[in-house]
């Protein structure tokens, strides 16, 4: 199992042809208190850069991007009961969708865990 | 733009760890590190401290100032009893808002408080009279919520005595300020104006009693919409009315009758005949927030307006918006639906406040 990042500020754990993707702890932070978030249904299939979700904090509202090529396997349906685990939790219990990478070779344009951390420090 | 201006407070804004951001040419906290919700439920169920430095603070002396004012504005200052305060308006020749400001009689003059981003054209625009306008160079916070009396009243005992809308100068620590019980939030509280080398050390005093937080320009946000407050720049400007946006409370009977004021001609025909728009609270039904700029349509699908500011109330604990409607859908109870990302979302027409004013009348 490896973890990629976005400039973005998602997370993507990848393990075979699967991951599980949500944004970073950083987001979550300069999000501040999250009130809604609007995820899209299990099935469909985006291009990289397709807008997959919104996260609308008190302060604003953040469209979330595909990263890659991908199809939504299941959507997390806690969040939308329960946003303020993507403050409490945004690393862990409050992952936004699974999902089926179309294109391996595309995960060679995310950066590893280095490389965001030289991005967010 | 030029670098922006910093107030008396900014260091402390930081040492508080308060979030800086650039506001109307302004360096001000957004928050602070207890965040917008637990800076904005802190204010409406104890207390919060805000700089509004920013703003403008300005006394006007000479004969008649009252009087002149009036040519100005649509309320009555004359009379204005001394120690009473007023919201008012500037209004425009087609009827529009200039600015929003509050007018308080001061005895030997009178002190008015405009904001940030229209200081520069209010001050000229006052300029214009046959009046002594000076630009102070004073600081100015806000204590509000329900614990404000008490922690005012701490330092300055006359804080208790006043009324919501009234004004007094008063001593904290050997300094002469003016409190005035008004604000901007809902809830009742004050705002202090400060000589600009105090201000730190007489904040650092009231931040002392256990149920005052600091609270940012986030909080301050959430708190005046939640209470139907109008923001200048989002909620009124140049081309609504004060009839389009229900504040004809601010203007007294003489002037509703008479006129006598720029714009007389439009705002008393819509007094009459009612304005073709109306600035309403709308309610989404649903958990996402509409925010300015999101289209109003009518159940039938037509745009009957937009909202004008919107996001998430903490203490309403729901999504919350203003916004201007065509008259015919501004009733109280109307179904609409609120065009987010290009989906229609249902809402509700709603009676403003979100949550109940708490002043101290």
């Amino acid at each position: 199992m490896t973890t990629y990042y976005t400039e973005e500020h998602e997370w993507l754990e990848v393990e075979g042809d699967t991951a599980t993707l949500g944004i970073t702890k950083h987001a979550a932070e300069a999000l501040g208190e999250v009130v809604f978030v609007e995820l899209q249904e299990a099935g469909e299939t985006y291009d990289k850069d397709d807008e997959i979700g919104v996260v609308e904090s008190v302060k604003a509202a953040s469209e979330l991007y595909a990263p890659l090529a991908m199809e939504i396997l299941e959507a997390n349906p806690a969040l939308e009961d329960n946003p303020g685990m993507v403050n409490e939790d945004p690393e862990g219990n409050a992952w936004f969708y699974k999902i089926k990478i179309s294109d391996l070779a595309e995960l060679e344009n995310l950066l590893d865990i280095n490389a965001y951390k030289a991005l967010t420090d | 733009m030029s670098e922006p201006r910093k107030t008396p407070l900014y260091d402390l804004h930081v040492e508080l760890g308060g979030k800086m951001v650039d506001f109307a040419g302004w360096m001000m906290p957004v928050n602070y590190t207890a965040g917008v919700a637990a800076e904005h439920k802190h204010c409406r169920e104890k207390a919060a401290l805000f700089d509004v430095s920013h703003m403008g603070q300005v006394e006007l002396r000479g004969e008649n100032v009252a009087e002149q004012l009036e040519s100005l504005c649509p309320s009555s200052f004359t009379p204005l009893v001394e120690g009473k305060a007023r919201y008012t308006f500037f209004t425009n020749p087609e009827g529009g808002i200039m600015d929003d400001l509050i007018v308080a009689n001061a005895g030997d003059h009178f002190f008015v408080v405009v904001n940030a981003s229209m200081r520069d054209q209010d001050i000229n625009h006052m300029r214009g009279l046959d009046i002594e306008v000076k630009e102070l160079s004073r600081a100015l916070i806000a204590v509000q919520g329900p614990a404000a009396e008490a922690i005012m009243a701490a330092h300055a005992p006359i804080a208790a005595e006043l009324k919501f809308m009234q004004t007094a100068l008063a001593d904290i620590g050997g300094v002469e300020v003016r409190i005035s019980r008004l604000g901007y939030t809902g809830e009742d509280g004050y705002e202090i104006s400060i000589p600009e080398e105090s201000v730190v050390e007489i904040t650092r005093l009231l931040l002392e009693h256990p149920d005052l937080e600091p609270a940012g320009l986030g909080a301050r946000d959430s708190l005046r919409l939640e209470a139907g407050l109008c923001l200048y720049g989002n909620d009124i400007d140049n081309d609504t009315s004060p009839v389009e946006a229900n504040l004809t409370w601010a203007m007294q009977k003489k002037r509703r009758e008479e006129g006598g004021f720029p714009g007389d001609k439009r705002i008393l025909r819509e007094l009459s005949e009612g304005p073709i728009r109306k600035l309403v609270g709308i309610k989404p039904e649903g958990r996402a927030p509409a925010r300015r700029g999101v289209e109003v349509a009518s159940v039938a699908g037509n745009i009957i307006g937009s909202i004008t500011s919107g996001g998430f109330g903490p203490t309403f604990e729901g999504p919350i918006s203003m916004g201007y409607v065509t008259t015919e859908f501004a009733e109280p109870g109307t179904s609409v639906n609120l065009i987010i990302r290009g989906k229609p979302r249902p809402a509700t027409i709603i009676k403003l406040p979100f949550v109940a004013q708490n002043y101290k009348r």
